[in-house]
């Protein structure tokens, strides 16, 4: 299958595993490969979950040389790049009958909306079923192809996806003895520190 | 009243003297039977008080009712998600009086570890109203014990008659209460005042 575009994601941790990165109109037929192909047989997927990346500033700095007041320097020069954040169904699959695994497979929405659309991976391993519908209820990916995508957690009529770094909670603060952290400034603006006499 | 002196001196004389008010009260407080109910991880600890190590069955309160038109006490024990709570409030109204309710563990009296979470109530007394609560994450077997004994010594004491006569003698109080809706965030409402109040915080 030449056409595929996958790409091998590095991971910095002490484990050290990398996982595919496969595009979404693809990852279906790639999947089907990974679970069929004779030397792979990825006939359990594990775990489906979800991550949100929001949109992320990168700086990069470069020396440029650069002459400010008639004499040339070498200046640090910041550069901002803008990546626009994405939602990732992350799948981990094994290998039942040649004991081998995990393989990571991950594919990303082309943006943050709501209701961004993926590819369901649930008529390849039944087992990704609930958990799919977990992923849609808290970060909303429409995972497209799913047998009966719905809320799972949360009820149905709820606003939202709980999961997602930008939901903002309803603001329900009562008093806490320790509070920390946001909380700590969730009490400030509850109870305002008021001048001891 | 009569006498307490009189009363034990008629006792080793075998004649035994009662009220009503305290043959009713005997009779309830060793027959609380709850119902089989558990939310999460503090029901394990339910169903050891109810095995034969801890034997609820001393204190009467060992025959789990599975349905809540035959069970007297709800052990809300565990996590009361926002989607389980108007669940729990429908299977308190419909259980029969009198009926008490004991809080079972940190996150049913306050919402516990997930209390700023976004699916979990705040604790079990914004909708009903608690007559024990135990701390304990989870509590321990004889916590429960103890909490159940706790609720005895309160129907024990419990008046017939008065103004403050409980619940199910009072035709003027409701037995039941309102069952929330879901919301687009959180329940609708979010607490019920008739039985709960937010904590006023002195400085």
């Amino acid at each position: 299958m030449p056409e595929i575009r996958v790409e091998v994601l590095p991971n910095d941790c002490p484990a050290g595993e990398r996982s595919l990165l496969v595009d979404i109109a693809h990852v279906f037929a790639a999947a089907k490969f990974l679970r069929d192909d004779p030397q792979l047989r990825l006939d359990y997927c594990s775990n489906v979950s979800g991550v949100d990346w929001p949109d992320l500033e990168i700086a990069t700095k470069t020396k440029v040389k650069k002459v400010v007041d008639g004499v040339e320097k070498e200046v640090e020069e910041v550069m901002k790049t803008l990546r626009p954040g994405f939602l990732e169904a992350v799948y981990h699959l094994y290998s039942m009958e040649l004991k081998q695994g995990p393989v990571v497979l991950r594919q990303r929405t082309a943006n943050r909306d709501p209701e961004a659309p993926a590819v369901s991976l649930t008529p390849l391993w039944r087992g990704a079923e609930l958990q799919e519908r977990e992923v849609y209820d808290l970060y909303g990916i429409r995972l497209e192809g799913h047998p009966d995508l719905r809320r799972i957690l949360m009820w149905d009529g709820f606003k939202g996806f709980p999961m997602r770094k930008d939901y903002v909670a309803p603001d329900d603060f009562e008093y806490e003895p320790t509070p920390h952290d946001e909380v700590l400034e969730l009490a400030k603006k509850h109870y305002p520190p008021e001048v001891k006499a | 009243m009569i006498d307490e002196g009189l009363r034990n001196e008629l006792q080793k004389q075998g004649v035994y003297t009662t009220t009503l008010e305290e043959l009713y009260n005997w009779g309830r407080a060793n027959s609380v039977w709850p119902l089989t109910f558990g939310l999460a991880c503090c029901a394990i600890e339910m169903m050891a008080a109810s095995m034969a190590r801890f034997d609820l069955a001393r204190f009467g309160a060992e025959v789990f009712r599975p349905s809540p038109r035959q069970a007297d006490l709800m052990i809300v024990a565990g996590t009361v998600t926002k989607k389980m709570a108007p669940l729990v409030v429908r299977l308190y109204n419909q259980m029969p009086e009198p009926k008490y309710v004991i809080a079972m563990g940190a996150c049913a009296i306050s919402g516990g570890p997930f209390k700023q979470g976004y699916n979990v109530l705040k604790g079990i007394d914004r909708y009903l109203p608690v007559d024990v609560a135990i701390p304990g994450c989870p509590p321990r077997p004889e916590a429960l014990i103890h909490a159940i004994m706790t609720l005895q010594e309160k129907i024990r004491h419990q008046k017939l008659t008065g103004p403050d006569r409980p619940r199910h003698l009072n035709a003027a109080v409701p037995g039941e209460f309102p069952v929330p809706a879901y919301g687009e965030h959180d329940l609708e409402p979010p607490n019920n005042p008739a039985v709960w109040q937010p904590p006023v915080i002195k400085r």
